[in-house]
């Protein structure tokens, strides 16, 4: 696959997943409660973007890990994120990354959606930048297990298997389940 | 092509819509249309929680250019908005599938479901009241015994006409996740109800209770995969159900087998063609219409872009398909965006089987002849439904010269979905929903 065509798909991939995020989000106040059907196709729709998005990025290479259309962020780049590694979900968050869930948002503990899936809302607009940092006090609440993975020192995120951990900023679509789109009833 | 190259159109649309065909309530869109087993009723269900029945004029040798037609014969509210208190979910009161009980006597009876409740309606007539009774006069007001001086017998008086719907049983509280089928047994005591993940048996005679029959739910809801879209009993054999996924995959099931058929009989699933993967492929396999030939040895399956057939005698693939709009494949993404690629489309026999029908976007249903393999596109619209018209079949360009009469594919308005459709189970006459408005079109009479 040449570099233009993976760069394609890419955004593609990531545009239908921001799509797929807004009607997540959107179901939730529909009539009639959460469509348990709906949501199944959204996820697995968002899965196959996501798995899209994850080969085109690797055929690009590892040189093309930090594509500059990445917005907003500017130029973070790896060394600056690994001084934030410990810190759950302070990276800026474009829509997509929406498909990280957010801990603290306080409808986690819905039946609907446990807020894993649900976007981080603060962080919806692809535009802004969050310039949040969440200390560990406004981290995940105890009762919740954390999502992260604690990377060892020294270990990047970029470089992190598929699948194992929390991918790195640039790399908002995450390996996480997107089982937990399916609200538990 | 005789059976359906040329239609009368009539026009109908619900009593209690007042407004235009441009603007209308969203109570008003019609989600679910039904004709009884004799055809000479049809029921409607809307977004609102009514049902309306329309039945069929009888001939009559004064009017002859009447016979046929279809009037309302009654109109109520099945299903009101409803609350889950636990939940904090509101219950939409709109009716989801009308299922008719073959008539046993002066009565009609039917099933209406939205997401929660199933109800059982008698639909009766009353064109009798008795009069003269001893102890109230005719206004109801009780008399003065004092005045009474003498007794007599009260008499049944003819009166005009007056058709009662009252609910008779009221099956509720047995389904967690929304209702999407019901099905009646050919035994005729008892249904199935089903929503995404569960199917379950009643007895139309007992509302406290119902067996389930199926239950798809994972021990683990992460780990869904699929859940169940329709499922419909074999139109003979009383212990045959089958149940459709969205996966694109039907189940047959026997409930001799075991008292909960989680194993399949019969597994029917046509492999994916590898060729046509896209981020779509999951939603436009799912299925959402299964439905028994009237013969019992055919199902039909809808799923977004075509129509199968399968053969119950054969597992591995489908004996026929159909697209039933195949220039939308390459528009999958934009229809992801507006909605539509969720859009539920019904599907049809007519009563030989030998011809099928579904509904598409801009209005349009099409018909398939599983004899001559022909297929026809027709259009549900004001404009083209004079009395006594013939319908025109319509054509879409998919590319390269749009001829005259032709209709690109950018110009379909996919706001007006035909979703829902029923055929008489004896006649050419069909019943059609256009968002809030309802065409039956029948076959010319010679």
């Amino acid at each position: 696959m040449s570099a233009t065509t993976a760069m394609e798909v890419n955004v593609e991939a990531r545009r239908i997943l921001a799509v797929s995020i807004s009607k997540l989000y959107a179901s939730r106040t529909q009539r009639g409660g959460l469509r348990l059907h709906r949501s199944l196709l959204l996820s697995l729709v968002m899965r196959s973007a996501r798995d899209i998005y994850h080969s085109s990025r690797e055929s690009e290479g590892p040189s093309g890990a930090q594509p500059a259309t990445e917005e907003p962020m500017d130029t973070s780049s790896n060394p600056g994120e690994q001084t934030r590694l410990s810190e759950p979900q302070q990276e800026p968050q474009p829509a997509l990354n929406s498909a990280e869930m957010a801990p603290e948002e306080p409808d986690n503990t819905e039946d609907c959606c446990d807020g894993e899936i649900t976007e981080d809302k603060e962080n919806l607009s692809p535009t802004r930048q969050s310039r949040k940092r969440r200390g560990k006090a406004s981290a995940a609440p105890d009762f919740l297990p954390s999502k992260r993975a604690r990377l060892e020192p020294g270990e990047e995120r970029y470089a992190a298997p598929l699948g194992s951990c929390r991918v790195g900023a640039g790399e908002s679509l995450t390996t996480l389940s997107l089982n937990r789109v399916i609200p538990a009833f | 092509m005789k059976c359906f190259s040329r239609y009368l159109p009539y026009l109908f649309r619900p009593p209690s819509t007042i407004l235009s065909s441009t603007c209308h309530t969203e109570a008003d869109i019609i989600s679910t249309v039904e004709f009884n087993s004799s055809g000479e009723l049809l029921a409607t269900g809307d977004k609102g929680g009514r049902v309306v029945v329309f039945q069929r004029e009888q001939e009559s040798k004064s009017q002859p250019q009447r016979r046929g037609e279809y009037n309302v014969y009654s109109t109520f509210q099945s299903h009101e908005p409803e609350f889950d208190y636990l939940k904090s979910l509101e219950i939409e009161e709109k009716i989801n599938k009308i299922k008719w009980l073959p008539q046993q006597n002066a009565a009609y009876f039917l099933l209406s479901t939205n997401d929660k409740t199933v109800k059982l309606w008698k639909i009766s007539e009353r064109d009798k009241r008795p009069e003269g009774y001893n102890l109230k006069d005719e206004d109801g007001r009780i008399r003065d015994p004092s005045t009474i001086t003498s007794l007599r017998v009260p008499v049944l008086q003819p009166m005009d006409l007056m058709v009662e719907a009252t609910a008779r049983r009221v099956f509720s509280n047995a389904h967690t996740y929304h209702i999407n089928s019901i099905s009646v047994n050919s035994d005729l005591q008892t249904f199935i109800s089903t929503d995404d993940l569960r199917v379950n048996l009643w007895n139309l005679e007992i509302t406290d209770r119902s067996f389930n029959i199926v239950d798809i739910k994972p021990a683990n809801m992460e780990e869904l995969t699929e859940v169940i879209t329709s499922a419909e009993f074999h139109p003979q054999q009383c212990h045959t159900f089958a149940y459709s996924s969205s996966k694109g995959s039907i189940r047959l099931c026997d409930m001799r087998q075991a008292a909960l058929c989680d194993k399949h009989c019969k597994y029917f699933e046509e492999p994916e063609d590898p060729s046509t993967r896209s981020f779509f492929s999951e939603i436009i396999s799912s299925i959402s219409d299964v439905k028994f030939s009237h013969n019992g040895r055919y199902l039909m399956t809808r799923d977004y872009l075509t129509v199968k057939v399968w053969d119950l005698q054969m597992e591995n693939k489908p004996l026929e398909t159909y697209q039933v709009h195949d220039y939308l494949r390459g528009k999958l993404c934009s229809l992801y965006e507006n909605d539509c690629i969720f859009d539920k489309f019904e599907c049809v026999w007519n009563g030989s089987d030998s011809v099928i029908m579904t509904g598409s976007y801009n209005n349009f249903f099409r018909m398939f002849d599983r004899n001559t393999k022909r297929d026809v596109t027709l259009e549900a619209s004001r404009e083209n439904s004079k009395p006594r018209a013939i319908l025109k079949p319509r054509k879409v360009c998919v590319g390269g010269k749009r001829r005259k009469d032709e209709i690109s594919v950018d110009s379909l308005d996919f706001s007006k979905k035909i979703l829902h459709t029923t055929w008489h189970p004896h006649e050419n006459i069909i019943a059609v929903a256009a968002t809030n408005n309802l065409y039956i079109f029948q076959d010319k009479v010679n």
